[in-house]
C-alpha cells in the first residue's frame, strides 16, 4: 500500500534518502572489505607478473638487508628527531611573530608588515632545497670568523627560515578567523591593541589552527631529509652510504617505512582533533 | 548647542533627579564610504540620565553608540564626556573607553574564559586591580546580577538572557561613567528579553547613565527620561516619553510608531501614550 500510495509523502522521501545512504553497518564492511582485497590482488598480480619484478624484489625488497640495516637506520634517524624538534620550537615561535607584525594595522607599522610580506612571499616561494644550499654552502664560504660549517646548525636555521613562513600564514588565517567584534569588544573595555591580540584574539586563533600547524608539521618532518644533501650525516645520508656499499636499494624502503611509522599517527592524531573540535562546535551551536 | 539644555538638578521625566552634563555630542558626522550613516547629530545627556535612541534600522543609532566610544573614527563634530574633550587629536583612547561601557547586540563574550575571567580581564589588565581583588569584586556584581552561580561556566554553557547580564556585569566591572546599549534585547528569545530589561532597570534606579539603542518601545517608554526618535542620519524628535511617544511634533515619528504599533512591537507605557492620542 505506501508502495502505490504514500502515506506521507515526506516520510517516503526520507526512506529512499535512507537507502541511499545506508548506516554503516556491518553490510557496509562487508562491502568495503571485498573491494579493497579485490583491488590489492588486481594489483598485486600485476606487479608480480610484470618482466622487471625478479629484479626489483631482489633490489628493493631485501629481508636480509631490512634486518640487518633496520636498526642502523633508526639510530641514524634520531639526528631527523632532533633537527625536527629544535626547528619546530623555532618555528612556532617565529612564524607567530610574523603573523602578528602582518596583521598589525596602524600605518605606522607598514615597514614591519611589507617585511613580513616579503618574508613569507620568499621563503614559501623558493624550493627549500635551494635555502638549504644557499645557508649551507654559502654562509660557510664566506668565511666570516665566528660563523660555524656544521650542517647541524644550518639545517636547523634553513627549515626554521622555509617553514616560519607557512606557519606565518597558518596564524594568520587563525587570526583573520577570529570575528572583529571580538577586538571590539576588548578595546571597547579599555584594552589596547597588544593587549586586545594577546588575551582576546590570539588564544582563540591559535586554538582554531592547530590541526592545520600539525599538518605543517608533517612537511616538517619529511623535509628534515633534504639537509642530507649538505653534509648532514642524518636517515637518508646513512642510506646513500649503505645503498652505495651494498648495491641494494632496500635501504630507502627502510627509510620510507620509518617516516610513515612517525607521520601516519600524525596525521591520525590531525584527523581526531579536527573531528573533535566539529563535535564541540556543533555542541556549543545553538 | 543641544536641543536639550541641561542644568544641574533638574528632575527627569522618570521621577530621578538628573546631574551635570555626562555626555555632548555637536554636530557629529560619520560616514561608510559613499554612505553618510550620521548627519550633523547633536545630543547631551546628564549624569543619571537615560536617553533612549529609537528609529528603524539603519538609522544610525548602533553607529552613534559606536561612535559615541569611538570604536568607529568620526568624520567632524566634538564628543565631550564629563567635560572633557575626547576627539581631541591627542586624546587617549584606551583611557577614554575606559569610562565609556558598551554592550553589543551579539553579547560579544569572550568565548575561551569563564565568566568570570571575561568579567576579570579589563580590570585586571587596564584598571591593575590584583587579582584577588578583581575577582571579589566580579563576584559581587555577578551576585548581584544573579550570575554568581556561573561564573566558572564558559558563555557557551549560559542562555542568551544570561550571555547578555553576564556582558553587562562585565561592562559595569570597569565603573564606567556611561553605558551605551546598543540593542542588547535584540538577539534574545522573546522570553529570555524580560531579565535582561529588568537588569537595566536595576542600573536606571541606581543611577547609572545610559545611551540606550532598543526596538522595544515599551520598555523605552517605561525607563527613559528623554527619546530620540533618529531618522537618516539625524535626530528628528528629542522629548519626555510622554510627548514623543503621546504627542509626536513630526509626521515622521509618528509613521514610524505607527509601524511598530502595526508589527505587535509596542506595550508598556509607550502604547498607552498612544492610546490617548488616538
Amino acid at each position: 500500500m505506501s508502495e502505490t500510495k504514500p502515506a506521507h509523502p515526506s516520510r517516503s522521501r526520507r526512506i529512499s534518502e535512507a537507502l541511499r545512504h545506508p548506516p554503516p553497518g556491518a553490510k557496509a564492511v562487508a562491502i568495503a572489505t571485498t573491494s579493497t582485497i579485490v583491488l590489492l590482488v588486481v594489483v598485486g598480480f600485476v606487479v608480480i607478473n610484470s618482466p622487471g619484478w625478479e629484479r626489483v624484489q631482489s633490489s628493493f625488497f631485501d629481508f636480509d638487508v631490512f634486518g640487518e640495516r633496520f636498526e642502523q637506520l633508526v639510530y641514524a634517524f634520531r639526528i631527523n628527531i632532533q633537527i625536527f624538534l629544535i626547528s619546530q620550537a623555532m618555528i612556532l615561535v617565529c612564524g607567530l611573530l610574523l603573523a602578528v607584525m602582518r596583521s598589525l594595522e596602524s600605518p605606522v607599522f607598514f615597514p614591519f608588515r611589507a617585511a613580513a610580506t616579503i618574508y613569507i612571499d620568499v621563503f614559501r616561494g623558493v624550493p627549500s632545497i635551494l635555502v638549504i644550499f644557499l645557508l649551507g654552502f654559502g654562509v660557510p664560504a664566506l668565511r666570516i670568523p665566528g660563523t660555524t660549517n656544521d650542517p647541524f646548525f644550518w639545517a636547523v636555521v634553513a627549515l626554521t627560515l622555509i617553514w616560519s613562513a607557512y606557519v606565518a600564514e597558518v596564524y594568520r588565517a587563525g587570526i583573520e578567523s577570529v570575528h572583529p567584534s571580538q577586538n571590539a569588544a576588548a578595546r571597547s573595555l579599555g584594552l589596547s591593541a597588544t593587549q586586545s591580540m594577546r588575551y582576546v584574539v590570539l588564544p582563540q586563533a591559535v586554538r582554531r589552527v592547530i590541526p592545520p600547524l600539525l599538518n605543517d608539521s608533517i612537511g616538517l618532518l619529511k623535509d628534515t631529509a633534504l639537509v642530507s644533501f649538505i653534509g648532514a650525516v642524518e636517515i637518508f645520508r646513512r642510506a646513500q652510504i649503505v645503498q652505495a656499499a651494498t648495491f641494494n636499494f632496500t635501504v630507502y624502503v627502510i627509510v620510507a617505512i620509518i617516516f610513515l611509522l612517525l607521520t601516519i599517527p600524525m596525521a591520525r592524531f590531525v584527523d581526531w582533533l579536527v573531528a573533535r573540535d566539529r563535535r564541540r562546535q556543533w555542541a556549543g551551536a545553538r | 548647542m543641544g536641543r536639550c539644555p541641561v542644568k544641574g538638578s533638574a528632575i527627569g521625566a522618570s521621577g530621578r533627579s538628573l546631574g551635570d552634563e555626562a555626555l555632548r555630542i555637536e554636530g557629529l558626522y560619520k560616514s561608510f564610504g559613499d554612505l553618510q550613516v550620521l548627519k550633523g547629530i547633536d545630543l547631551v545627556v546628564a549624569e543619571h540620565e537615560v536617553v533612549c535612541l529609537i528609529g528603524a534600522s539603519g538609522s544610525g543609532k548602533s553607529t552613534l553608540l559606536r561612535c559615541v566610544n569611538l570604536l568607529e573614527p568620526i568624520e567632524a563634530g566634538r564628543v565631550v564626556v564629563e567635560g572633557e574633550e575626547i576627539t581631541g587629536r591627542d586624546t587617549n583612547l584606551d583611557h577614554v573607553r575606559r569610562r565609556i561601557g558598551i554592550v553589543f547586540q551579539a553579547y560579544n563574550l569572550f568565548p575561551h574564559m569563564s565568566v568570570i575571567d571575561n568579567v576579570t580581564l579589563a580590570p585586571r589588565k587596564v584598571l591593575r586591580r590584583p587579582k584577588a581583588q578583581a575577582h571579589d569584586e566580579a563576584l559581587t556584581l555577578l551576585r548581584r546580577f544573579g550570575l554568581d552561580e556561573k561564573a566558572d561556566q564558559y558563555p557557551d554553557r549560559l542562555s542568551g538572557g544570561q550571555q547578555q547580564r553576564a556582558a553587562i556585569v562585565r561592562a559595569l566591572a570597569m565603573e564606567p561613567d556611561l553605558l551605551l546599549l546598543d540593542e542588547i534585547t535584540s538577539a534574545l528569545d522573546p522570553e529570555l528579553v524580560a531579565e535582561v530589561l529588568e537588569v537595566i532597570r536595576e542600573l536606571a534606579v541606581s543611577g547609572m547613565t545610559m545611551v540606550i539603542a532598543t526596538h522595544e518601545m515599551g520598555f523605552a517608554g517605561d525607563i527613559a527620561d528623554r527619546i530620540c526618535f533618529l531618522e537618516q542620519g539625524q535626530i528628528l524628535e528629542d522629548g519626555p516619553p510622554s510627548q514623543v511617544f503621546g504627542d509626536p511634533r513630526e509626521a515622521r515619528t509618528r509613521e514610524f510608531l505607527q509601524r511598530v504599533i502595526e508589527s505587535g512591537r509596542m506595550g508598556g507605557e509607550a502604547a498607552k501614550h498612544l492610546r490617548l492620542t488616538e
